[in-house]
């Protein structure tokens, strides 16, 4: 499995050429467990080198390197959730910006890095957002913004999106995009509006940053504990800063961050 | 979806309806809600799932009213012991209108499975050995050890979600899981390194349905009672040995302690109920 993606990675570059593949190949191991979305891929049996065009693009779509697709327990087959971390990003103001504007073409949720502890936090994030669209009961204009919401503990929308959010001043990024197929039979899927590629592609032109891979090692580089404690209220907790093992300690955070966000509001 | 919906006696809650790498499996049924046993995000985060199912005997508008009161008030006192540090699982998310509430699943056995299973290996050493096998625990052999630092453990775990104001409501053997240590993580002393493993592991108290918050002294010395006859009444053999224990450790754990124990025995006098009137 680990040897057919570094293959796939390496394949995916010669294709889509651009200046930033030396740096996508260096980051694209992915360490975590990777999905395979099925009903993008369908039976492909992801052969090691290309042999029919329909196949190669279903490969290069479900291991793309700087974009990781996920399909999440209990969400619908219909929605795939597809994440990317991007370093030292220089337009933090214009994507900022489009956002305001309301840009369609990028509606993302876009993450401050800084207080995201794990992946587990991204992605329950996103996981109560699409529960909550499937509801009918979204409390922002839609999915991406319900997902930077759902990372704060308190009910306040504009503070969590200045808080959570892209601030003109953002370095890092976590970038989600959660894609809903339509569903109708499977034909209808490869004529989808929207794919893991064109996301990938429009990423890549976008954002001016450093793609790094979607892993709780990274994530933790670009962790900003004073800010996470600040927010999600966890400062003053003798037990916890009795916890000297950082890894451990961390990881109790992280716990309680995802706690204070199921329990946003309630 | 179709076979699945058979294989369960009853309908699953929504939310289980989607796909899953594993199916969703019932674990128990208790009064008022089902436990189920499935996956959160990912195939690899097992979770557990209770789901409070509408009661088609109240009127809707009061059985969504308690369901929601309910399952909100359960999430709220185990994030609460969360973050003071107390054992339980984490909430991983809630759906308190569709009433369900997701939870970390705790690994391991719960504590009176454990117990029982120790006692019962004890029984046939000692009918081994040619004696009758039901002498009371005292707690004084060397292989009572691990028996005792267990009850230990009960104690403190109690205590430290009593000083927080945490009343459990029906605080059991069944409802403490023993979760085994993590490999290289276990505690220095107060296990027995050459015993059976049987009774290692930390204690995480669950089930907090019947929760509620108090500070009282009778609430508390309540919670110890209901716990006292549990224990009797499944592990009548080791009986002495935590009332001992338990009033030894518990003293220790907050200030009011020893009022509470102090009640506690009021309570043993007449019981459960205060007054007489239910």
């Amino acid at each position: 499995m680990g040897s057919d993606i570094q293959q796939s990675t390496h394949f995916d570059n010669n294709n889509t050429d651009n200046s930033r593949s030396p740096d996508t190949k260096l980051s694209s191991t992915p360490t975590a467990k990777r999905q395979k979305i099925e009903h993008h891929t369908h039976q492909h049996p992801a052969p090691a080198e290309a042999s029919s065009p329909s196949v190669d693009i279903s490969f290069t779509m479900s291991t793309s390197p700087i974009l990781e697709s996920l399909q999440l327990e209990h969400v619908p087959s219909t929605h795939s959730v597809h994440v990317a971390v991007f370093r030292d990003v220089e337009n933090a103001a214009f994507l900022h910006q489009q956002l305001l504007a309301r840009n369609a073409d990028f509606e993302y949720a876009l993450i401050d890095a800084g207080v995201i502890t794990s992946r587990l936090q991204v992605l329950s994030a996103a996981f109560k957002a699409i529960t909550v669209q499937l509801a009918g009961t979204l409390k922002t204009p839609n999915v991406h913004s319900e997902i930077v919401c759902s990372l704060s503990p308190a009910k306040n929308i504009a503070e969590a999106y200045r808080r959570h959010g892209i601030t003109p001043t953002t370095r890092h990024l976590v970038i989600v995009k959660v894609l809903v197929t339509p569903a109708t039979d499977s034909d209808a899927n490869a004529k989808a509006p929207l794919t893991a590629q064109d996301i990938e592609e429009h990423l890549r032109t976008h954002v001016e940053g450093k793609p790094v891979p979607f892993t709780d090692e990274t994530l933790s580089e670009l962790t900003d504990w004073g800010r996470v404690r600040k927010y999600y209220k966890l400062n003053g907790m003798s037990w916890l800063d009795g916890i000297k093992d950082e890894v451990a300690k961390h990881r109790e955070l992280d716990i309680l961050v995802m706690g204070s966000m199921a329990l946003r509001g309630v | 979806m179709a076979a699945d919906s058979a294989t369960h006696a009853f309908p699953l809650p929504a939310i289980l309806e989607y796909p899953s790498s594993t199916p969703p499996q019932l674990i128990t049924q208790g009064a008022e809600g089902r436990l189920y046993k499935s996956t959160y995000l990912l195939p690899s985060i097992p979770c557990a799932l209770k789901y409070r199912p509408p009661k088609p005997w109240r009127h809707p508008v009061l059985d969504a009213r308690l369901t929601r009161h309910r399952i909100l008030a359960e999430a709220r006192n185990l994030a609460k012991c969360r973050r003071e540090g107390v054992p339980v699982p984490t909430v991983y998310a809630i759906d308190e209108s569709a009433g369900w509430l997701m939870m970390e699943w705790v690994a391991g056995v719960p504590v009176r499975a454990a117990i029982n299973e120790w006692l019962q290996r004890r029984r046939d050493a000692e009918r081994a050995e040619g004696r009758s096998g039901d002498a009371i625990v005292e707690g004084t052999r060397d292989a009572d050890a691990d028996l005792v630092a267990l009850l230990r453990r009960i104690a403190a775990a109690v205590g430290r979600m009593h000083k927080i104001g945490i009343i459990h409501g029906d605080l059991t053997t069944s409802n403490m899981m023993l979760r085994p240590w993590e490999r290289g993580k276990e505690p220095a002393n107060g296990h027995n390194v050459e015993g059976d493993g049987l009774l290692e592991g930390d204690i995480v108290i669950i089930d907090f349905g019947l929760a509620s918050q108090s500070t009282s002294e009778e609430d508390r010395a309540v919670d110890l009672y209901v716990l006292e006859r549990a224990f009797t009444s499944t592990h009548s053999r080791a009986e002495k040995l935590f009332t001992t224990i338990l009033e030894s450790e518990y003293r220790e754990a907050f200030k009011q302690a020893p009022i509470v124990l102090k009640k506690l025995e009021d309570v043993r006098m007449r019981g459960r109920k205060r007054s007489m009137l239910g």
